[in-house]
């Protein structure tokens, strides 16, 4: 089983200063993330109304939320009379015990899964396998994440920080049936994973999903992919669970068409994903039961300014341009949920109680690359920046920024710490000690002038040099 | 043209030669540069840190020290997209801080967009013979949209060899206080800059705002590259004369 992120010790700093060292690593993602980030800006270059329907994309998404409770009602009621069963979740814990009694009441002790990051947010697995039940991952690198022991580092790309031979390692370690002369080809290994995975699909009776969409005036929930594992899972076993988080919502089809062209570009950096399955309540005898999925979002909602996370379609896009996620991958930011929009949901869902928590609204250099690729507009610096103005601050940080704030408040009291510093320069070592050695030890400092520009202004130095 | 210099704290304090440049060249233009000497700094430091109340009083300063002005030029992407983009959001809307705002916030120019769209000027008649690159800042590009403003004024310098800078778009890792609280990816991102600066064969990389020159110059310094770094300002106040 995976481990789950919650409780995970350390900062943002101090994980992302270990994973720069990390050259394979700085390696692989440098070349997976330049490569969808390149798919991606060629497709969506295609569209002439990628700004309209981005616009078209955050509009009905903040439509939606602003009448959550409205439209969630719908979707009980419709999935409800489409056969289906509807449960309400406030958190992880109580969609845990939802699920797991689900699983328990079919006698079955194991269930595939189609990707979702619900269910890894709740850390269903592990609850599941507390409860004598193995939950088995059908999508390729959630299943090299699963078998590896390991954590995922991307959205939509979990296990991009392994290359092709230790997937083969893992593969030979965690696959009885595979052959020991397997190659670290990739179709050899995606062979091993389809045969290894087949016998799963034909043998469960139970499957859990998350959905990329659900659509209140129908009741229908929609999953995106690439591999067909999840029309397998979705389609097969008799008992179908969904977990899936409330802001999911669209209000009706018509809203669907904008998402389904918004989500594969920016996602995958197709024009089209391979497989988009679609359902509505129980089909053809299947069990169908819909888990809602509050866990903190109600919190996020209430938030001006941090809400419009909600409107994340987890595309990822913003992941594949950020300079920060590019150096460090995803498991410095401590949550299944990593890179900007991590940054900005994971304190706003587990709150900034842990110092991990508290450090992500700082893992950003505020670029902006993230909002600009972002296909639902969120001003994901600006949430950010928010977010640092709640996070606790160090006690010597805040004193020096009070004395700061103090100094630039006042022009005159300016002038006097500038002349100051030029009096002092020479005193001023090449390498600062403390906590002022973040800067010196890879940046020489610049030279303190003789005089400041406001000083060379006051005695009338633009006219001496005319 | 009568112009109020917003030099910002970083260049009053630490590069006042931007500032002197500023002034001569807004001077050879025509403009008659004004300094209102009550001002401090923008405050993006405390708000982009977290530290939204010293931020808006030194955002409430600002407001009050250019209230007067028709036209307020800063050389700096970064202080200009604080005014501009930022400090709307930072006052309640509807309060007597809004109305400041949004009577002085649209006045304010990052310096090449002063030169192209106001005074309407590509070739600002400068001469700088060197092989120099290019890096956009973070704010100047994706906050400001400069777009190619800065460069058409470098390609109009007499004698000045503009090569593209491969990656220019990506940020070079300073992003105000990330480069002290993230130092090892900060780095990392300045290394990969610096590379890519190397690679290009430039004598000078320049940019729109000294803060993050500040940060690359102190790595190529560190490096001992001896590639200069340069605000855009000083490249385009050179002259044969001057020379």
């Amino acid at each position: 089983m995976s481990a789950t992120f919650l409780g995970m010790p350390g900062n943002f700093p101090k994980n992302a200063s270990q994973a720069v060292q990390n050259s394979q690593l700085r390696y692989n993602l440098r070349k997976a993330t330049h490569t969808i980030r390149g798919k991606r800006a060629g497709v969506v270059a295609e569209l002439p109304d990628w700004q309209e329907l981005r616009a078209a994309g955050k509009a009905i998404k903040d439509h939606t939320l602003r009448n959550l409770d409205r439209y969630l009602v719908m979707m009980e009621e419709a999935v409800t009379s489409a056969g289906g069963t509807v449960h309400w979740a406030r958190d992880a814990a109580e969609a845990n015990r939802i699920v797991a009694g689900l699983v328990q009441a079919t006698g079955e002790r194991e269930v595939v899964k189609v990707k979702s990051m619900a269910t890894q947010e709740i850390g269903l697995n592990e609850a599941l396998a507390e409860q004598g039940i193995a939950a088995y991952e059908t999508d390729l690198a959630e299943l090299i994440v699963q078998l590896g022991d390991d954590f995922p580092s991307h959205i939509l790309v979990p296990a991009i920080h392994r290359n092709r031979s230790e997937i083969r390692e893992i593969f030979l370690d965690k696959m009885p049936e595979v052959p020991e002369n397997l190659t670290d080809d990739p179709p050899a290994l995606t062979e091993a994973a389809r045969l290894h995975l087949r016998e799963r699909f034909l043998r469960s009776k139970v499957a859990i999903s998350g959905a990329n969409f659900m659509v209140a005036e129908t009741g229908t929930l929609v999953v995106l992919e690439s591999e067909g594992n999840g029309r397998m899972c979705l389609t097969l076993p008799e008992t179908l669970i969904s977990v899936v988080g409330i802001e999911k919502l669209l209000p009706s089809w018509r809203d669907l068409e904008v998402f389904l062209q918004l989500l594969p570009r920016s996602s995958t950096g197709e024009r089209m994903n391979p497989y988009t399955s679609m359902w509505t309540g129980a089909v053809e005898g299947q069990d169908f039961h819909l888990v809602l999925l509050d866990n903190g979002r109600t919190d996020v909602l209430a938030d001006e300014v941090g809400r419009q996370a909600l409107r994340c379609i987890r595309c990822s896009a913003c992941l594949n341009v950020c300079p920060v996620y590019e150096r460090v991958g995803g498991h410095a930011y401590g949550s299944v949920y990593p890179g900007p929009i991590g940054a900005i949901l994971t304190p706003q869902l587990r709150g900034m109680s842990s110092e991990l928590d508290a450090s992500l609204p700082f893992a950003s250099s505020l670029c902006g690359a993230c909002y600009d690729v972002c296909p639902v507009a969120i001003d994901i610096p600006e949430v950010l920046v928010d977010l640092r103005s709640k996070a606790p601050h160090p006690a010597a940080e805040r004193a020096g920024m009070k004395v700061a704030g103090w100094i630039l408040n006042d022009h005159v009291r300016l002038a006097k710490a500038q002349r100051a510093a030029t009096r002092l320069r020479g005193l001023l070592p090449k390498r600062l000690p403390g906590p002022a050695s973040a800067w010196t030890d890879t940046r020489d400092l610049p030279e303190i002038p003789d005089e400041s520009f406001r000083d060379w202004w006051e005695r009338g130095g633009p006219d001496e040099r005319a | 043209m009568r112009v109020a210099l917003f030099i910002t704290c970083v260049n009053d304090t630490l590069f006042p030669g931007t500032g002197k440049a500023v002034v001569s060249l807004l001077r050879r233009l025509g403009c008659d540069v004004d300094f209102p000497a009550a001002q401090t700094c923008c405050g993006q430091m405390h708000v982009n840190t977290g530290y939204r109340e010293e931020g808006v009083r030194l955002a409430r300063h600002f407001t009050e020290v250019f209230a007067g002005y028709d036209v307020v030029v800063a050389p700096s992407g970064s202080c200009a997209a604080m005014v501009r983009e930022q400090y709307p959001k930072l006052a309640r809307p509807g309060s007597r801080g809004a109305a400041a705002i949004a009577e002085v916030a649209p006045k304010v120019y990052e310096l090449s967009e002063f030169l192209v769209d106001v005074l309407k000027k590509d070739d600002v008649g400068a001469y700088f013979p060197h092989r120099v690159t290019y890096h956009p800042t973070c704010h100047s590009l994706r906050g400001l949209r400069l777009g190619d403003r800065p460069a058409r004024l470098l390609r109009n310098v007499r004698g000045l060899e503009l090569v593209p800078l491969p990656g220019a778009e990506e940020c070079c890792g300073f992003g105000g206080t990330f480069a002290v609280k993230n130092p090892a990816v900060s780095a990392a991102m300045g290394a990969d800059k610096t590379r890519n600066i190397l690679d290009t064969g430039a004598e000078v990389i320049c940019a729109a705002d000294n803060s993050c020159l500040m940060h690359i110059g102190g790595t190529l310094s560190r490096q001992r590259t001896g590639v200069r770094t340069m605000h855009l300002a000083e490249i385009l106040a050179s002259t044969e004369e001057a020379q």
